[in-house]
């Protein structure tokens, strides 16, 4: 009996369950309500569409906290009371050892059971889908009941004089805030999750090691010094904004000062194209036509400096995937990321300086260059900052075209790698939860993430500032 | 009166200056036009460069012959339940090897020899055929036409893509004659200066270069060649067939053994093209069929459903609740720190890299609460965070482009300002706040770095068909195929990447459409 409790389809059955007793407290709660109505009674405060939320309401809350409840616990509680109950001879067995064994029981449950030749792992998991189906079973039945309590409570608060619209407004308004709150909830998780596993790491690799240890070898052995992936992430970020901060300055000097309205109105949404295209999509196109370029032109300086006599080896190392390529890939990507908040920041600079520069006889670049770009100087750095953060944490152009080797090397046609996409390559594929190796990917997170921040907060705090002088 | 001389602002010198001032100013515009141009020429540049990379995986060679499928081979057992037929890949495979086989009596010879010719299809080629036989079993002991496609080595040959290969007509060939050697021949050609112009055209680099003689059906390779006469080892078919007939030659520069398809596969193929077996077709399968190892095999339907199933839990997630975050905090907000604070945070979650909401996932979803890992659920859940800061701020936009008479107009007449919000102003800030969600969805649906965290890069061969499913989604399949070795992936992965960035067009396409019906001045 319990064990087919366990196959049952929870998702479905919760839903429903809610489903149904949303609609019965709505009709009941309303039912109630026009019956005092048709009995000829005083005057309601609220509709009897109110009495009916109001009811359903109190029918709603008890079983989603109890859903809850079960979607967070049920299966670690269904797990722990397992493993509590596993004879002798699993107990010879390591920590993770029982770990992975459990997750294959759990699997097998999922699945339907299991139907194999093992029978120890048979018995196992017909035991925990019974135990699973009495936790189903024990739920259901909570939930069940808790809405009948709450819809029996707020029933008989229905009368003439009760304010129902008011508290299902609070109700509603309280949603609301939840709502906006899983915007603060967020920000909490990733800064404890980040955290939580950095501190496991930094338990085993001391802080300074991780900040200032020049080799990083985290796939192989257990190096982690992360100063060449900051540099690799550093100096890919640079010949990003290299191209970025020109290219995205001057078409925002040009789409908002020169170009007629007509122009502005076609080419501002192509600009802002860079800005759609899906990453994995410059990835490939830095993969397949600018880091072969990059490479051939590298060779070819090569050659040529050897030949001029100035080298009589390589100078430059001209690999298939290069810092270079990354570089100027990233940099067209993040084009729009400046030229869009200049932009806005050049068109909020008021007429009244522009007049009085060209009453003086100034041109048309002068007045931009001594009079708007000063005006409008924190705006920009402030766009700088924002793209530099995006290009700093940009991960698809960089996994597929920078490369893998941590180092620190200035020659821009050497692959370099970055924070992120150690991450990527610590976190997929096979990974072991809790050695160093995987934990270490964290603390790169969290680097990343404190490092962004920074930018992002700086830059918007500027902005806020130059918004208030001219707005 | 002033004449030139004498007015300050007439003066050579300050006409000088006023001539270089203004040259200043057209240079000033000019670095504006190129770095404007700089960065639409990117654009032009990468989208041109990825659809003509994209072009030439939209058609493909298929082998198209009509096949007895003849119960021995396909039913060895007598009798077999479909999944059983399914699984005969074998007794398929060698159906149609041996149907071509029959054509070719020098693949015949030896073992070596069969398995080059056999590798000209990949085994798992003829597991479509397999399905469709499995599915219609009365088909059994019937002649049907079969397409099989071609191994993607000889697809790329046959393309002109790798190894490069230069065709010449080089006009009619004489009455083959019998040379000393065994099974070689020589035979006078019209034009065979233009074949040894181009040989020296091409420069050597070591090697000679393969040059081959197709006449009709016949391929045969250069030994070597004296000014109209040649030397020619016959590949496949008969010496009869160049007598007279008009002669094509195909010059490979690569050296035989730094290509993956040898001569004698080349010139079956030829062969095999020339009997008209061999097809160009369009790539359909590119869209239903699921991955695969093998290119010509591969498609992108599972990454397609993939990316749909998690688009719509991010869509069932991140639109009401990015709806209703902006309601509270443009209408019920008080004015205090709380708000404040979140204000701050939803700017500061619109900028975070997204390879942390990865992290984020890592540890929170598949950890904590154990969800299943590569599943869209987890996929579309992460994406919805990811893109509730941009949600907000679209429908924040929205609800405060609704003047406030509206709100008034509501409270005049009694209603609660729940009310007014819910009946008045939502309706009309609804499509401003959908075309924010379109916009955000799309931002999600190019999404990859998350979901490579999450474990959604797994090789998926079955559609999924829930949201707890082993799935992948399109980029997190571009990247996959992009790292994928074999040139045959570059055409396919450029394809899909036009399948991606079509559906991109698309939904800004809805926003724009959305945006013009509905857009209103007040």
């Amino acid at each position: 009996m319990a064990q087919e409790l366990g196959q049952l389809p929870m998702g479905w059955l919760l839903t429903a369950l809610i489903v149904i007793v949303v609609a019965s407290g709505f009709s009941i709660g309303r039912i109630r309500a026009e019956r005092y109505l048709i009995a000829g009674g005083q005057k309601f405060h609220s509709r009897g569409n109110y009495h009916g939320y109001y009811v359903a309401m109190w029918g709603f809350i008890p079983p989603l906290l109890v859903a809850g409840l079960y979607v967070l616990f049920a299966k670690p509680t269904a797990l722990g009371l397992l493993s509590s109950e596993l004879p002798e001879a699993f107990h010879t067995l390591s920590s993770a050892e029982l770990q992975s064994y459990l997750e294959s029981v759990a699997n097998a449950a999922a699945m339907g059971g299991y139907s194999g030749s093992d029978l120890v792992f048979a018995t196992v998991t017909g035991r925990y889908l019974e135990l699973w189906g009495s936790l189903k079973g024990a739920t259901l039945a909570l939930m069940l009941a808790g809405a009948v309590t709450g819809i029996m409570y707020a029933r008989r608060k229905v009368s003439p004089a009760f304010r129902a619209r008011l508290r299902v407004e609070r109700g509603a308004e309280a949603f609301l805030f939840l709502c906006a709150a899983i915007a603060i909830a967020t920000t909490v998780g990733i800064v404890a999750s980040l955290l939580y596993e950095s501190l496991r790491f930094f338990a085993e690799v001391p802080f300074t090691d991780f900040l200032f240890g020049t080799r990083w070898n985290a796939q192989t052995s257990a190096e982690f010094g992360a100063l060449p992936l900051f540099f690799g992430t550093f100096m890919i970020a640079l010949i990003a904004m290299l191209v970025a901060a020109p290219v995205g300055l001057f078409s925002a000097i040009y789409l908002s000062e020169y170009a007629s309205v007509r122009t502005r109105r076609y080419v501002k949404p192509l600009l802002e194209m860079l800005a759609g295209i899906p990453t994995v999509v410059y990835g490939f196109f830095a993969l397949l036509v600018i880091a072969p370029a990059v490479r051939a032109s590298a060779l070819g300086i090569n050659s040529f400096l050897i030949e001029l006599g100035a080298a009589n080896g390589p100078v430059l190392a001209a690999q298939p995937t290069s810092a270079l390529a990354a570089g100027l890939v990233m940099g067209v990507m993040v084009i729009p990321f400046v030229s869009s908040l200049s932009d806005d920041v050049i068109n909020a600079v008021p007429d009244s300086l522009r007049d009085g520069a060209f009453a003086m006889g100034a041109t048309k670049s002068e007045t931009i260059k001594q009079i708007i770009l000063p005006a409008a100087l924190p705006g920009i750095v402030a766009s700088m900052l924002l793209a530099v953060s995006r290009a700093i944490g940009e991960t698809m152009i960089v996994v597929m075209a920078a490369g893998q080797r941590a180092r620190i090397s200035f020659d821009p046609s050497t692959d370099l790698t970055t924070i992120t996409v150690q991450i990527v390559a610590l976190l997929t594929g096979e990974t072991e939860f809790d050695s160093p190796k995987t934990l270490s990917a964290f603390a790169l997170g969290l680097v990343l993430f404190v490092v962004t921040l920074i930018f992002n907060l700086i830059a918007l705090r500027v902005v806020q500032r130059y918004r208030d002088k001219y707005e | 009166m002033n004449n030139a001389q004498d007015n300050p602002f007439r003066s050579e010198k300050a006409l000088k200056r006023l001539r270089r001032r203004r040259n200043a100013d057209m240079r000033f515009q000019g670095y504006g036009i190129v770095a404007l141009g700089f960065a639409l020429f990117a654009l032009v540049f990468l989208i041109s460069a990825i659809a003509w990379k994209a072009s030439g995986a939209s058609t493909y060679h298929v082998i198209r012959v009509d096949l007895e499928l003849s119960p021995q081979t396909i039913l060895p057992e007598g009798d077999a339940s479909p999944e059983e037929i399914t699984r005969n890949i074998e007794g398929f495979y060698s159906l149609v090897r041996n149907d071509l086989l029959t054509r070719f009596p020098e693949a015949n010879e030896t073992v070596q020899s069969k398995r080059a010719f056999s590798s000209l299809i990949d085994r798992m080629a003829v597991l479509p055929l397999a399905r469709e036989v499995a599915d219609e079993p009365h088909l059994i002991g019937q002649t049907t036409s079969v397409d099989v496609p071609l191994s993607d080595d000889v697809d790329m040959f046959l393309k002109g893509a790798a190894p490069r290969a230069i065709f010449l007509r080089v006009g009619e060939a004489s009455s083959p004659m019998r040379n000393a050697e065994e099974g070689d021949f020589k035979i006078e050609v019209d034009r065979l200066n233009k074949v040894s112009a181009k040989i020296a055209a091409i420069g050597q680099h070591g090697a000679e270069p393969t040059v081959l003689l197709v006449a009709d059906k016949s391929v045969g390779r250069i030994k070597s060649m004296e000014d109209g006469d040649v030397i020619l080892e016959i590949l496949t078919g008969r010496q009869d067939q160049f007598d007279g007939a008009s002669v094509k030659a195909v010059i490979i520069p690569s050296p035989e053994d730094q290509r993956s398809v040898s001569d004698q596969q080349i010139a079956w193929a030829l062969a095999l093209k020339a009997e008209g077996v061999i097809k160009r077709v369009p790539h359909f399968s590119l869209l239903t069929h699921t991955d695969s190892t093998y290119p010509e095999l591969a498609g992108a339907l599972a990454a397609l459903v993939g990316s749909l199933l998690t688009m719509l839990v991010t869509a069932a997630v991140s639109i009401p609740m990015g709806i209703f975050a902006a309601i509270f905090l443009e209408e019920f907000a008080p004015k205090n720190r709380l708000t404040q604070i979140i204000e701050v945070n939803i700017n500061n979650l619109a900028a975070v890299p997204s390879i942390v909401f990865g992290l984020l996932g890592a540890t929170l979803l598949l950890g904590t609460f154990g969800l299943p890992r590569s599943a869209p659920l987890v996929g579309g859940l992460v994406l919805a965070l990811l893109i509730l800061p941009v949600v907000i701020i679209a429908a924040r936009a929205a609800l405060r482009a609704v003047p406030p008479s509206i709100r008034s107009g509501a409270l005049a007449v009694g209603a609660s300002r729940m009310q007014a919000v819910f009946h008045h102003v939502l309706p009309l800030a609804l499509p401003g706040m959908l075309t924010g969600a379109i916009l955000g969805m799309a931002r999600a649906l190019g999404e990859t770095a998350p979901l490579l965290l999450i474990g959604m890069v797994a090789f998926v061969a079955e559609v999924p068909s829930s949201t707890t499913d082993e799935a992948t989604a399109l980029p997190v399949l571009i990247y996959s195929w992009a790292s994928n070795a074999e040139r045959a992936w570059e055409p396919m992965t450029a394809a899909v990447i036009v399948i991606l960035l079509a559906i991109l067009v698309l939904m800004n396409l809805a926003v724009v459409l959305l945006r013009r019906k509905f857009e209103r001045r007040w």
